[in-house]
This record gives C-alpha cells, sequence and structure tokens, in this order.
C-alpha cells in the first residue's frame, strides 16, 4: 500500500493477502466451466469442490453445506427471503421473522421490503447501550406467534459489539426456529466454528478476509430447505444457480483458511493496537468516548464519538492528511444518514453524526496509530470551528 | 489558495473546477446534496440535486484529478431556502429560490464551514466577473457572455462573500466552456442546462405548491376579478399558483370585452382574490425594496447613466436612479421608463454600468 496512505478503514475492505492473490491469479486464464463434464471442466469442477472443502474445514461445516454467492448482500438476502419462503407456508399467515435493530442494510433492507410487501411480519430488537440484543425481548417474541427466522449478526460492523449467538439459538431451539447469522465482520477477527455454534445459516464474504470480491458463501445446514432467489442451471444445491466463478473461489479459500489459522493471533496484535489507538485518541481528544462493548468487540474496530464535531468534516481533514477511515454508514447519493445503530443504541442524532470509525486489519501497524494520533486533536479542533 | 469547488453535476461547476485547479489552486470538489430524499428532487439531466448529478460531480473531480465530498446541505436549504420559497408564495409574493440559496447556502453555510475548515475561497461555475478595485475592494461585474450572465443570482453577495470567492468562467462564453469541457473529457460537456427551480421536481409550482402547503396555504381558492370593472370572471384554486404579470393558465371562460389578453395585477392571499386586467395596467415607474445587500461600499443614492436596475433573472437592464432611504432599511428604485410585470419577492438588483452595487427584495410597486 502507498506509504503515505494510513489506511484505517478494514471494514469496509481490506487488501487481499499474497496467498489469495496469487492462488486467484494463477487460474485466471483456465479454460473450463464448474459445470461442464469435460477434462476442462473438470478441473474446474475440482478446484471449486477443493476450496469447498477448505472453507468447510476452516469454518466447521460439511462440505455440501457451503454455498457460493457474490458476497454478503446476496448470503443475506438468500438466507432471509430463501429460509423463510421454504418455511412460511407451514407455518400459516404472515409469520413472524426476528431479527436485531444494528443488523447491516444487507439485512435490514431484504426484511423492510418482505415486510412491506406482506411476506413476513418483522420485528427487530432491540439493543443496550453497548448494542447487545435483548434477550428477554427475542423469548417474548418467540413466544407470540409462528416464527419463520431469527436473523442476528455475529459481529456489528459499525461498533465493533459481538452479539450473545450462543443465547440466541439456546431460545430458537426451544421453538424449533432456524437462525441466520451475518458473520461477514466476525470471519477472522473472532472464533468462528459453525458447528459449535449451532446456527443453521451463516453469511461469509471474500474481500474482508483478504479474499477478492465478489465472492462469499451462505454456510447453510444441510437439513435446511432454501427457496432460491436465483432460478437457472441448479447450481449450489439448486440453491444459487449461475456459473460458478472458479478463480475467485479458489482466492476466497486460500483467504478464509489463512484468516482462520491466523485468528488468535491476529485478533491479539490488533487488539493491543486498538487499545492502544483508543488510548492515545482519547488522551488527545479528552472527551472522545468509545461506542460499543469495550470487551465484548471486533479486536480491530475502534468507534469513537468527538462531541461538536461533524464526522463529515473529520472524515475529510483526515483525508486531506492521507488517514483513511469511516463515518459509519452512508446511502446511495453519498449523504450521510446518522447511523441507525447508534440510534437503536441510544445516542441522540447529534451523537450520531459526531462519530468515526477506525477499523484495523492485517496490513495495520503501530505506524499507523502514530498517524492518527498525531492528527486527531488540531483534525477536531478545527472541525469544532466548522460547526460554530 | 485551498479552494473548495461546488459541483453541481453540471458543465459549468466541472470546468469551473478544473481552472481552479490548473491555475494552481489546492482544490477540493463538494456536492451539495440539498434534497432530504434525493429521489425526490427532479430526475434526469437538468436539475442540481439527483443521485445522477452526485455521480456527474464525482466523475468530473476524477477526471480534474481533485478529491470529492458530498456535503449534506438538505436541512439548511429546506430551513433557509424551500421554506423561504412556501412563505413567500403563501404571502402573494414571487420569490426567486436560486438568489436566496446564494445567499444563505452557497456563499454562506457552505462558505462559512470551509473556511473553518481552512479553506480560503468558494469557486462556482457562476458567470459572473471579480475585479478588485482602485480603493482594493472586490467588485463583481457582469459576465462577458450577456446570454449566460448570473450576475443578478449573485447580487446579494456583500464584500466578505465576494472576497472569498471565484467564478472562473466569467470571462468565458458557454461555448467556449462546453468546447474546454470536451477537450479536458469531461463527460458532462453535453449536458444541457439547468432550468426552473431545483426542487419542484416537474417544473410545476403551484402543484407542487398546492401538495407542500396544505394548511398554510392562506387559501385553496377564490376570486378572479376584473380590475376595470369589479366583475367576478372565475375560479381559481389558490392565490399561491400565481405571479404578477401571469397571464397564462387563468382559465377564465369569457373573454375581455375589448378582446385583448389579460394579465394578472395583483393578488391578495387573505381574501383570495386575484385581480386581472390588460396590460397597460402593469406599468410599474417606481418600486420600494427592502432588505438591502451591498457589494461594497453603501450608496447613499444612485444616479447617472450608467445606472440601471434588473427586477428578474434574465430580465433587461432598466435606466433608474435610487435613493437608500429610511437609515439604509431601503431603498427607493425611479425606473426611468415603466416595467412591466413586476412581481414583489422578486430582486431589484442595481448596478454601475457592469458593476453589482447591490440588491433589494421588491416589497411595494407604483
Amino acid at each position: 500500500m502507498d506509504d503515505r496512505v494510513t489506511y484505517l478503514d478494514h471494514a469496509a475492505t481490506t487488501p487481499m493477502v499474497p496467498a489469495a492473490i496469487e492462488a486467484m491469479t494463477a487460474h485466471l486464464g483456465d479454460v473450463g466451466n464448474p459445470s461442464s463434464l469435460h477434462a476442462s471442466g473438470r478441473q474446474a469442477r475440482r478446484l471449486v469442490e477443493e476450496s469447498r472443502e477448505t472453507i468447510a474445514q476452516a469454518l466447521n461445516c460439511r462440505p455440501g453445506e457451503v454455498v457460493f454467492t457474490s458476497g454478503g448482500t446476496e448470503g443475506d438476502n438468500l438466507a432471509l427471503k430463501g429460509i423463510h419462503w421454504s418455511r412460511a407456508a407451514d407455518l400459516g399467515a404472515t409469520p413472524r421473522v426476528i431479527s436485531s435493530a444494528i443488523e447491516h442494510h444487507a439485512v435490514l433492507d431484504p426484511l423492510h421490503w418482505m415486510h412491506e410487501n406482506g411476506h413476513a411480519e418483522v420485528r427487530l430488537l432491540g439493543v443496550d447501550g453497548a448494542g447487545r440484543i435483548d434477550l428477554d425481548e427475542l423469548r417474548t417474541l418467540v413466544a407470540e406467534r409462528p416464527v419463520s427466522l431469527i436473523s442476528v449478526m455475529w459481529a456489528n460492523n459499525e461498533v465493533g459489539t459481538l452479539q450473545p449467538i450462543e443465547d440466541v439459538v439456546a431460545i430458537a431451539a426451544e421453538h424449533g426456529i432456524p437462525v441466520h447469522t451475518d458473520a461477514v465482520q466476525a470471519l477472522g477477527a473472532v472464533p468462528l466454528d459453525f458447528a459449535a455454534a449451532g446456527v443453521d445459516a451463516m453469511t461469509v464474504t471474500g474481500h474482508k478476509v483478504g479474499g477478492p470480491y465478489g465472492v462469499g458463501a451462505l454456510v447453510a445446514r444441510r437439513e435446511l430447505t432454501v427457496t432460491p432467489l436465483a432460478h437457472g442451471g441448479g447450481q449450489e444445491r439448486d440453491i444459487r444457480s449461475g456459473t460458478l466463478d472458479a478463480p475467485a473461489i479458489v482466492g476466497f479459500a486460500a483467504a478464509v483458511e489463512l484468516a482462520v489459522k491466523q485468528q488468535a493471533e491476529h485478533a491479539a496484535r490488533l487488539t493491543d493496537l486498538r487499545d492502544d489507538l483508543v488510548r492515545r485518541v482519547i488522551a488527545a481528544v479528552p472527551d472522545a468516548h468509545l461506542h460499543g462493548d469495550p470487551v465484548l468487540r471486533l479486536p480491530g474496530n475502534a468507534h469513537l464519538g468527538f462531541p461538536g464535531c461533524e464526522g463529515d468534516s473529520l472524515l475529510m481533514l483526515l483525508d486531506a492528511q492521507g488517514i483513511e477511515c469511516s463515518t459509519g454508514s452512508a446511502c446511495s447519493a453519498g449523504v450521510a444518514q446518522p447511523s441507525h445503530v447508534l440510534l437503536a443504541m441510544g445516542c441522540t442524532e447529534e451523537a450520531a453524526r459526531h462519530s468515526l470509525r477506525f477499523s484495523l486489519g492485517h496490513t495495520s501497524t503501530a505506524a499507523d496509530v502514530d498517524a492518527l494520533v498525531a492528527a486527531i486533536g488540531p483534525v477536531v479542533e478545527r472541525a469544532r470551528a466548522a460547526r460554530r | 489558495m485551498k479552494v473548495l469547488a461546488a459541483m453541481s453535476g453540471g458543465v459549468d461547476s466541472a470546468v469551473a473546477a478544473a481552472r481552479a485547479a490548473e491555475a494552481g489552486h489546492d482544490v477540493t470538489g463538494v456536492h451539495l446534496a440539498l434534497s432530504r430524499n434525493p429521489a425526490s428532487y427532479r430526475s434526469g439531466a437538468r436539475g442540481c440535486c439527483t443521485i445522477e448529478d452526485s455521480n456527474d460531480a464525482r466523475r468530473a473531480a476524477d477526471v480534474i484529478g481533485i478529491p470529492f465530498y458530498v456535503w449534506d446541505l438538505s436541512e439548511r436549504f429546506h430551513e433557509d431556502v424551500v421554506e423561504d420559497f412556501m412563505d413567500e408564495y403563501a404571502a402573494g409574493r414571487t420569490p426567486n429560490p436560486c438568489l436566496r440559496c446564494n445567499e444563505k447556502i452557497k456563499f454562506a453555510a457552505v462558505l462559512e464551514r470551509g473556511l473553518a475548515l481552512g479553506f480560503d475561497a468558494v469557486a462556482t461555475g457562476h458567470y459572473a466577473r471579480l475585479v478588485t478595485g482602485t480603493d482594493g475592494l472586490i467588485e463583481m461585474h457582469r459576465a462577458v457572455d450577456p446570454g449566460k450572465d448570473q450576475s443578478y443570482v449573485l447580487g446579494v453577495l456583500d464584500q466578505h462573500q465576494l472576497a472569498h470567492s471565484l467564478f472562473p468562467l466569467g470571462d468565458t462564453t458557454k461555448d467556449v466552456v462546453r468546447a474546454e469541457a470536451a477537450a479536458r473529457g469531461l463527460l458532462v460537456a453535453d449536458k444541457p442546462d439547468s432550468h426552473d427551480i431545483c426542487f419542484v421536481a416537474d417544473g410545476d409550482n403551484a402543484g407542487w405548491l398546492r401538495e407542500k402547503l396544505g394548511e398554510r396555504a392562506p387559501n385553496h381558492g377564490g376570486d378572479i376579478v376584473d380590475a376595470d370593472t369589479g366583475d367576478v370572471l372565475g375560479r381559481h384554486e389558490g392565490t399561491y399558483g400565481f405571479t404578477i404579470g401571469q397571464r397564462k393558465g387563468l382559465r377564465i371562460g369569457r373573454p375581455a370585452a375589448d378582446g385583448r389578453p389579460r394579465f394578472v395585477l395583483d393578488i391578495e392571499p387573505v381574501s383570495g382574490t386575484v385581480t386581472v386586467g390588460a396590460h397597460e395596467r402593469l406599468a410599474v415607474h417606481r418600486l420600494t425594496g427592502i432588505k438591502p445587500r451591498w457589494c461594497g461600499t453603501v450608496p447613499r443614492e444612485l444616479s447617472g447613466p450608467r445606472v440601471t436596475v434588473q427586477l428578474r433573472a434574465h430580465g433587461s437592464e432598466l435606466p433608474a436612479s435610487v435613493v437608500v432611504a429610511d437609515g439604509g432599511a431601503e431603498v427607493s428604485i425611479d425606473l426611468h421608463e415603466p416595467a412591466f410585470g413586476i412581481a414583489p419577492g422578486q430582486a431589484a438588483v442595481m448596478y454601475d454600468g457592469t458593476r453589482v452595487v447591490g440588491s433589494a427584495t421588491i416589497a411595494v410597486t407604483g
């Protein structure tokens, strides 16, 4: 990476790891549709299946449970609509889907669409001030009427808070309700064991773990019926038709394998860096404060509020110094909306607008933290002046 | 200088930003998001507030090679421009929201935020020329392209605002700007000019006002009355749908006795009466302007052969003399020849030759 750039936005996307680039590019010139029956087709199919096995081993699921997708958004849509639709007919009129108020838009927007169009009665769990879902509310909601699906993210993409997935699974199990989790941010950052977690479906994606863009997977238990969103050639258990992108899948598998293998060491390193970042930024800007759970959070996530500032101004001033971070969520026109996650956590709209997310990843170093710490004081001062 | 280039997504602001960058300034592009719901403002190529326009601005910034951001000014725009637009129409006046946007948004909210963030000036694609006068003050003059001159909508800017503004297109004609955009590889080179009001999606002011004003409308109907006879000629669906001098859309059933067209002469929002009559009754010889704003030194009076006023966007230069009255709170303008269809709420911009002296909001005509 360009040495003038301090990249602190790994939660948005992280650079591909060399192993994934090598694995992927080695096959970009190959011919052969993995669905073809001849030798070239078989060779491509072999790459796909070996990758599937690699990923299955890394995530502790069966190879047949890995359904390749184009990434997180498709995986979430497929899980929510596909599982709900396959179960809805047996549950009576408009069954309930339960999720949380702090999900990524790839979950919230399909749920909103399903609710508006009468497919499901969607209920979103509230969260506490640290961004942890309300389990008592979940217990109430599952008991009231038939529920087709519960979807709760493993770790929040904005404030980094980890969710009590084991409790969600236990509550769901009492009622025989399948559980989906968006684990896009969790993979490689925290231990992720599909079988042990007891979830029924789990979304992961390549570009957040050092793999390529445009490839991901929905891990879905063999026993689970998922109604497809795209009908066609019947690839991927008939759940997800479309010619498989063998080179991207190979790169994805290489990245997942490495990310899982190095997870503990990576997390320990990032936690130290992150804690140092938070401590020193708060030392430079005494009224800055960390959002989210101080302990139960993604190791690379530092989400900080800077009272009296516009997040937009801070981002622009830092960007001008080569320091790249995020204000959280943006709509398609690029207009920053106050984060729905922070609002759900009880922040005022004002507080939701004065926040920045710094996210560390595999290329992050102490020098990145130094650069931010050196810049943040004057930047906050200037951004405050712009508010007056 | 560190320059903030306001980029609407159109060809003018793109070339203005490119010229500022080429002149050696450290330029950052910003697109101002003015709608609280970007899809609701005019779609397509003509507006200034759509996602498509935001993308066009972004692509222009890419080609020029400058950083680009979207600034959300939607709250300020709604409060200072849209609400004002509604209030003015509700009161029977005809506001110019572009002028208000320049006064309150582009050269106020954006400029002040830019200055605080460390920028020295705001550059826009407006057609007007800035020169430093012998007294050291910045003067604003009409653009060299009379068809594109936008000094009228900038007439609200004061010396502080002018001192921190750049109008790189003031010395250029539109065809040159388009050719330059094409030569620079800017994809907006052929984009049509914007017209009308950006937040009225389909250009139907009356329809938009009917929907938005709701309870705030002073009336939702009233009589159309003949100025000569006092006869009721028809009904209308709200005085906010009319502007002084309007001829079309009156939908009066019977023709005037003399068979000549009739125009809106007066709008009375409380009674809901719209008075119509012959063209000559629109003649205005003098007017009073309130809330004057001056580009430089406040004059006592303006007179002489070079003094003119412009009373609407794309209006002509009318010879006039001006007296500043009421301790500077208003201006009294005598027109040397009558003007027609002058609507309260519009701006009277005062010129000394090509130089803009100041502006005022037309309150009373006579």
